[in-house]
């Protein structure tokens, strides 16, 4: 059993409301931090904890803190990035939904940290019932004292407002937040200027995933280096993985950063295996922008060592035989499913999420969807792999803001891992259309090169 | 303290110039001018906030700063990222900015129609010139095009969205020169378009300039709108006295009549300030209602430099283009595969075909009797 620090108390009946919250042990981190710590101190607290960031970049943390620009008289944000739109992530719709107190907690530690006295919670539209469960923690936090002027005789005040966005991914880009935030078009700004010098309303801002600012609560509890023991290497505390797909037991799980791939999709404790006792094929480590991984890649690396839960071990060997953290959206594909198909639907959301801005992304994951579309329906040409190839090239780092990136890394590492199915969809035009290509090899072990 | 600013050095292309600080690598490659200077189809450089969205000037950036002479991992957009001293940028002499190029430009040619003979645009149009220099030939693109239906926006505008490259630059005219915006960009990616929302008409004073800024033949002029081609026309600069704007306009004539009126552009296709340091921005008055030649007084042939094949005709002023290109090679000239006079067996070496006068004669070549 590993160690669980955010969802400790999860299944405590009643524990959304605060009464039973604060029973269990809830706000002794504002008491601590606001009562006995300097707001310098907190963020070097969350820096020496080597949090980083949740949302699926990995950055730390603290280091973002300290970045937050503080010129005289200006006010300063923090917004709470619960835009959770990332195809397989729900991790912090069970925080929102279920802890609603534990994310009040780290916002309140964190806005005192950064000098924030109106704080955002940025939440997707499609999350219709999570404002009212949010509004209520927040209004039981006000009414106990947590919020509102002179927070604990501290001379801190400090609100937390939820605004709900329309409905669409770009929103989750931080720029983009800020921009929809702000009541416009939800379009992200160009980089430089980074949020911490201008953000909402050209004031320094900080945007945070919702499963980082929860985790502040317990870093301030246990302190900054008990958080570093969790875990391994530059991969401390703790990670909320969802997973889905084809697995027993879908849902969100608390992993400590030590259990292996493996360990995670076949243990009793976590996934519970592949449904219907199928063989595994591949799977999406950190949400759908990451790349997607044969099954052989993905319980070894390719210097075949075990693969971890972590952010080193699951990018290790770049993105040739890695793949990423990312946010923790963990998809598992056994083997009935198309590989094929599955990039076609990942094509199909990302043209149709693309803000239209800038032209790579615009034209580019609107062309790469319909040659995908051309693939899947038996209708591809083998000249449309390279072509496909060459589009998701040109799209990559050439865009304003990483959705051309997110766009283009699952179909790159689709063509790169399962290029033997694509091409077998294209000699195979009828068959394609009634079975699928299979498990083929992609569960068979990998050469080892030895070195001498 | 002394006065004295201290300017940025900035390398482009193996070219040093001295700037300003906060002169982004555009404007800088703008100051030395010619084939150094990466395109732009959606920076506007009179209007605040633009650029950024087409990607068509991204750069390498090979050392930062003096500094800081690490290399950006990333192509940059040239238009929104400001220099450094010592920094060093290649445009055309990367190999990864002319592939991003071919790319974005491939990319910008995807769904903008292939019609160029039938497009009112065609020889003044960015998106022309983009696809001459840097277009591959043939199109890897086996799809319907996405397309609209053509909206007029009040009496003088035509959209055609079809055409349009989303560059944003209408949306900041009507922002910047006119007091309320009614039109803006619906949807997104691929299927965002310009609209009024409810085909509301666009009737500002200043709403005329979004015809001047459009790069491509998505907004056009009513009044002019096929009836004529513009390198049939002859640009001569007039002006006339406007109580809305600075009134110095050019005038696209054939004979005495006047066929459209725009304001006066510079070299890079942007309007250009006006005698007195105003904005050239010019009112829908002096731009759909002054048809005659009466209603202007004449200044004299506009200076064409560069842009497009309107300096193709015989205009007076004509500026030729500054050959960059043993500067970029760093002092080297292009080299020669080979001598014509070598190889060829019917060339007289003393005729220099390129200066004789009038077509070549057979007399002009050897074996003639």
């Amino acid at each position: 059993m590993g160690v669980k620090l955010l969802l400790e108390k999860a299944h405590v009946e009643g524990i959304r409301h605060y009464d039973v919250y604060r029973r269990e042990g809830g706000y002794r981190a504002v008491e601590k931090a606001l009562k006995t710590m300097s707001p310098d101190a907190i963020t070097e607290e969350v820096k020496k904890s080597g949090l980083r960031g949740r949302g699926g970049a990995g950055f730390p943390a603290g280091m973002k803190w300290s970045f937050l620009a503080k010129p005289e008289g200006v006010p300063r944000h923090l917004v709470c990035n619960a835009d959770e739109s990332e195809p397989g992530t729900f991790k912090d719709r069970y925080l929102m939904e279920f802890l609603p107190h534990l994310l009040i907690e780290g916002l309140i530690i964190a806005s005192y940290a950064l000098g924030s006295n109106a704080t955002y919670i940025y939440i997707r539209g499609e999350y219709a019932w999570i404002p009212d469960i949010l509004e209520r923690a927040i209004a039981e936090a006000k009414a106990n004292g947590w919020l509102g002027k002179n927070i604990l005789g501290t001379g801190f005040d400090c609100e937390i407002y939820v605004q709900r966005g329309a409905g669409a991914y770009i929103c989750g880009e931080e720029t983009a937040l800020i921009e929809s935030l702000e009541g416009k078009r939800g379009n992200p700004r160009i980089k430089p200027p980074f949020p911490a010098v201008k953000g909402v309303w050209d004031r320094p801002t900080v945007v945070n995933n919702v499963e980082t600012l929860a985790a502040v609560g317990p870093i301030i509890n246990i302190g900054g280096e008990e958080y570093a023991k969790i875990g391994v290497g530059r991969s401390t505390g703790t990670k909320l993985i969802s997973a889905c797909g084809n697995i027993n037991k879908p849902g969100v799980y608390e992993i400590d950063m030590t259990i292996s791939v493996e360990e995670f999709i076949y243990s009793d404790e976590y996934c519970g295996g592949i449904k219907n006792g199928k063989k595994l094929k591949a799977c999406i480590p950190g949400g759908s922008s990451v790349p997607i991984l044969p099954a052989n890649l993905l319980l070894k690396t390719a210097k075949g060592d075990t693969r971890l839960m972590n952010y080193e071990s699951l990018a290790d060997g770049g993105f040739a035989t890695g793949s990423s953290m990312g946010s923790g959206g963990f998809i598992v594909l056994d083997e009935d499913q198309c590989v094929v198909k599955h990039t076609y639907t990942l094509a199909r959301f990302y043209r149709h999420e693309s803000c239209g801005q800038c032209s790579p992304c615009r034209e580019g994951t609107g062309w790469m969807e319909k040659i995908l579309k051309n693939i899947e329906m038996g209708k591809g040409k083998m000249s449309d792999i390279d072509l496909l190839w060459d589009i998701q090239r040109k799209i990559e780092g050439n865009t304003i803001c990483p959705l051309g990136d997110a766009a283009a890394w699952p179909v790159a590492a689709a063509i790169r891992h399962f290029r033997d199915e694509f091409e077998w969809h294209i000699n195979n035009p009828q068959e394609c259309l009634t079975r699928n290509y299979g498990l083929a090899h992609y569960a068979d072990p990998i050469h080892v090169p030895t070195t001498a | 303290m002394s006065e004295e600013k201290k300017l940025f050095k900035v390398t482009i292309d193996n070219i040093t110039v001295d700037v300003e600080p906060g002169t982004t690598i555009l404007n800088a490659a703008r100051m030395i001018g010619g084939d150094v200077t990466p395109p732009a189809m959606c920076y506007y450089s009179k209007l605040k906030n633009s650029g950024g969205k087409c990607r068509t000037c991204l750069v390498e950036v090979a050392a930062g700063s003096t500094a800081d002479p690490r290399p950006m991992p990333k192509l940059v957009a040239s238009c929104r990222t400001t220099v450094m001293d010592g920094m060093i940028v290649k445009n055309i002499t990367s190999d990864r900015v002319l592939d991003a190029r071919a790319g974005i430009t491939e990319f910008l040619l995807l769904n903008h129609p292939l019609d160029c003979p039938i497009c009112d645009q065609a020889g003044e149009c960015h998106l022309q010139d983009l696809s001459y220099e840097h277009g591959k030939e043939g199109t890897r693109f086996e799809f319907q095009k996405r397309i609209f239906k053509k909206h007029d926006l009040g009496e003088y505008i035509q959209l055609h969205m079809t055409r349009c490259i989303l560059c944003y630059r209408c949306v900041f005219v009507a922002d910047q020169l006119t007091e309320k915006r009614v039109h803006g960009v619906l949807d997104r990616g691929d299927h965002a378009e310009i609209a009024t929302y409810i085909s509301k008409s666009l009737d500002n004073d200043f709403i005329g300039n979004v015809i001047d800024v459009c790069p491509v033949g998505a907004l056009t002029d009513k009044t002019f709108r096929f009836k004529n081609r513009v390198w049939f026309t002859k640009p001569v600069d007039a002006h006339r006295n406007c109580s809305k704007c600075c009134g110095e306009v050019q005038l696209w004539m054939r004979g005495d009549e006047v066929f459209r009126v725009t304001a006066r552009k510079d070299e890079w296709g942007e309007v250009k300030d006006a005698s007195d340091g105003r904005p050239g921005w010019i009112c829908n008055e002096c731009r759909f209602d002054k048809k005659d030649i009466k209603d202007w007084t004449i200044d004299g042939p506009s200076k064409i430099n560069r842009h497009s094949v309107i300096s193709q005709g015989h205009y007076v002023g004509v500026k030729k283009p500054t050959d960059f290109l043993p500067e970029v090679m760093g002092g080297r000239g292009p080299k020669l595969l080979m001598d014509i006079h070598k190889v060829s067996e019917v060339n007289r070496p003393e005729i220099e075909l390129s200066k004789i006068e009038g077509p070549a004669h057979s007399d002009d070549f050897k074996g003639s009797k």
